[in-house]
């Protein structure tokens, strides 16, 4: 029986089209993958090797302990964590690979918002743009995170800009989904006030729906910070620089104490990442 | 001409609006629609107009689609069928940009939960209109300002609407709708969110501010209290029709149907009716051409015990009595001045029937209704109770 039903119908060579697929789509494309490869890394190498790693250590620890005092409105609790967080990775040894990876967490989680905020803007517009998004959202969020690396491979190489290509189509969904949820919840009455007093379309975005749904936006926004932090280590196996990397080849080798520091190395990024954003939704609140 | 004007007005809402609008004109009912086609209406064919400086309340009970009503008029909801005038143009058949000027330049509205921008501060709520106008900073800050302070929040120009109280948030509202200078107030329950103490000091100032600045205004309202407070004329409204228009009084005294009358059951009447509508139309002799003769023979004729005396022009000069006017005959008085008293109560025409009562009951005499002086009527003890029992046929023209 078994046997019957697959000599009528074959398989499918779903793969094999895949496979085709994104063949043809580097080859015919390549006239595009290639600059931003060439480009993007070229930036990111700037922003990483060139920027960051240029200012003295205690110099951007300082900076990052004045930020944080200040956004969380003058309080010494982030900024003194931040200190001694941040001088414990130097000692560690591991400075230069945070700052690759604060390179790739900042440049994902902008295009990720450059990219969601709007796409969330025009879901909540439209019903239509709505139920076509919905979906494409639910695969890029549960879809293993390893399979994006294939094909981000093929099209751009190893490294930064491949990783920060499959960071961004992972981390990218809370942002799109937040900045919808947040406009459309903004009350039907506020939105009336704006078309009662004759607001365009863009007045009533600007003026009213969007500053509403501020909150909701930075918490989305948290979010998508968060999920690119997280894929750093994922990132790493195709040749990202940073802590990840450190993982990786920690656990590759079983070096249970390297593994152990870099780990922690990025839990200590993700807490002052996380409470920056966090304040920074929270900070015109009152 | 009328500065709002609806024609035929109807909303349906889903999807067999075409169907609907059939069976409406069959006479069928919402709910029989409702079954057949799944559509439900809103506002079935509503025609009214609304006179430059009145207040023109539209009162029903929730469902019985006010809410929606006032949203067709500036299109918030678009209409099914039907067309709106505001000053003569007809806002049904305006693309968005000819709206959009309508909404900015003549029509303004205070929402039920006031509406207002809780990241804005209270002045720059009062601006928002003026600001997507695109009239620069000074001047819509000015003229907010000028708004607000009108509404008594003058002091609170950079708070945040959420530190203020409700009814001050409300006044920020309509400070907001008054800065725009609009030709119409839309105001949708506006003051149904206010405790009543509040409410009742913002009606008193919203009949002060439309005395000063002669705005017209369309006012929803659920509280019958209120229409009749507030309104020059009422549009009552039940299940999408508008079932009566007419004043307080016409409404209150003649209701058009079971409904309105059930509905007008409960009004406390001596807030609403007045003198005017109480009074009956009064005997009286003339002092210049008559003596106590002709006094007591009218008095026989009409069945009553005094009579009241008025001059060539009907000025209210006082009342003979029966006894006087007798006693006078036998003595062969022949002038009214020596047994006219003047000792009777004056009311205005305006009075309201519960200022009437202490009156009434401390008087000997009926109570008279004069208006600068002028004889229009009397009131009976008899008159008072059958208004307050509600019998509908009280008016006896004066």
């Amino acid at each position: 029986m078994v046997l019957n039903v697959s000599s009528i119908v074959p398989r499918i060579p779903v793969s094999e089209s895949v496979t085709d697929a994104v063949r043809w789509i580097t080859d015919k494309f390549s006239f595009l993958f290639n600059p931003i490869k060439e480009h993007f890394g070229n930036l990111m190498e700037f922003i990483s090797e060139t920027v960051l790693m240029n200012i003295p250590p205690f110099v951007l620890i300082l900076i990052v302990a004045v930020i944080a005092f200040f956004i969380t409105g003058k309080k010494f609790g982030l900024a003194a964590f931040s200190i001694v967080g941040l001088w414990f990775v130097y000692n560690q040894g591991y400075w230069d690979q945070m700052m690759n990876t604060i390179t790739l967490v900042i440049v994902a989680s902008l295009l990720s918002i450059i990219i969601g905020v709007p796409v969330g803007i025009l879901m909540s517009k439209s019903k239509i743009a709505e139920t076509i998004i919905t979906p494409v959202l639910d695969f890029m969020q549960t879809m293993p995170a390893f399979v994006y690396l294939i094909p981000a491979v093929a099209f751009f190489g190893i490294g930064m800009v491949p990783g920060v290509i499959a960071s961004l189509i992972f981390a990218t969904p809370p942002t799109v989904r937040f900045t919808n949820l947040g406009i459309r919840q903004v009350s039907a009455e506020l939105v009336e006030a704006a078309d009662a007093f004759g607001s365009t379309g863009s007045q009533k975005l600007f003026k009213v729906e969007l500053p509403m749904a501020r909150p909701t936006i930075m918490a989305g926004i948290n979010q998508t910070v968060m999920l690119s932090l997280s894929m750093v280590v994922i990132a790493s196996m195709i040749g990202a620089p940073g802590l990840g990397r450190e993982v990786l080849s920690a656990l590759q080798r079983s070096q249970v104490g390297p593994g152990f520091v870099s780990g922690v190395g990025i839990v200590i990024l993700a807490i002052v990442i996380d409470r920056m954003t966090q304040n920074l939704s929270r900070e015109k609140k009152d | 001409m009328p500065i709002i004007e609806v024609k035929d007005l109807t909303k349906v809402f889903g999807r067999n609006t075409k169907q609907a609008l059939k069976l409406l004109d069959d006479g069928r009912t919402k709910e029989e629609i409702l079954k057949e086609t799944g559509a439900t209406v809103g506002v079935n064919r509503a025609s009214f107009s609304v006179d430059e400086g009145e207040i023109f309340v539209i009162m029903g009970l929730s469902g019985s689609g006010k809410s929606t009503l006032v949203r067709l008029i500036n299109r918030l909801i678009e209409p099914t069928q039907g067309n709106i005038y505001i000053e003569g143009e007809d806002l049904s058949k305006m693309d968005k940009n000819q709206l959009r000027e309508v909404r900015r330049e003549k029509l303004s509205m205070v929402f039920q939960k006031f509406g207002l921008f809780p990241h804005r501060t209270v002045l720059e709520n009062a601006a928002f209109g003026l600001e997507i106008q695109k009239v620069d900073k000074e001047e819509r800050e000015r003229r907010a300002t000028t708004a607000l302070e009108m509404v008594g929040l003058g002091g609170y120009l950079e708070q945040k609407p959420g530190q203020l109280s409700g009814g001050m948030q409300q006044r920020v509202g309509l400070a907001r709708a008054l800065t725009n200078d609009p030709k119409v107030l839309l105001m949708d329950e506006a003051f149904s969110a206010l405790d009543p103490l509040i409410r009742k000091e913002m009606q008193d100032e919203l009949i002060q501010l439309q005395s000063k600045m002669k705005k017209t205004i369309l006012f929803i309202t659920h509280d019958l209290d209120e229409a009749l407070r507030l309104g020059d004329r009422i549009a009552l409204m039940r299940d999408g029709n508008i079932v009566q228009i007419g004043t307080p009084e016409e409404i209150l005294v003649n209701p058009a149907n079971d409904y309105v009358e059930k509905f007008v059951e409960d009004v406390d009447k001596s807030k609403v009716l007045t003198a005017h509508h109480i009074m009956k139309r009064p005997e009286t002799i003339q002092i210049e051409r008559h003596g106590p003769r002709v006094a007591l023979e009218r008095m026989r004729e009409e069945g009553i015990s005094s009579i009241l005396v008025t001059d060539r022009n009907r000025n209210l000069q006082g009342y003979v009595t029966a006894d006087d006017a007798s006693k006078a005959r036998n003595e062969d008085v022949r002038d009214l001045n020596e047994i006219i008293r003047t000792d009777i109560p004056k009311v205005d025409k305006d009075t309201p029937l519960q200022d009437i009562f202490s009156i009434i009951y401390d008087s000997q005499t009926p109570v008279a209704v004069v208006e600068d002086g002028e004889l229009l009527g009397i009131i009976v003890r008899g008159a008072v109770i059958a208004a307050l029992a509600g019998e509908g046929e009280v008016t006896n023209g004066a």
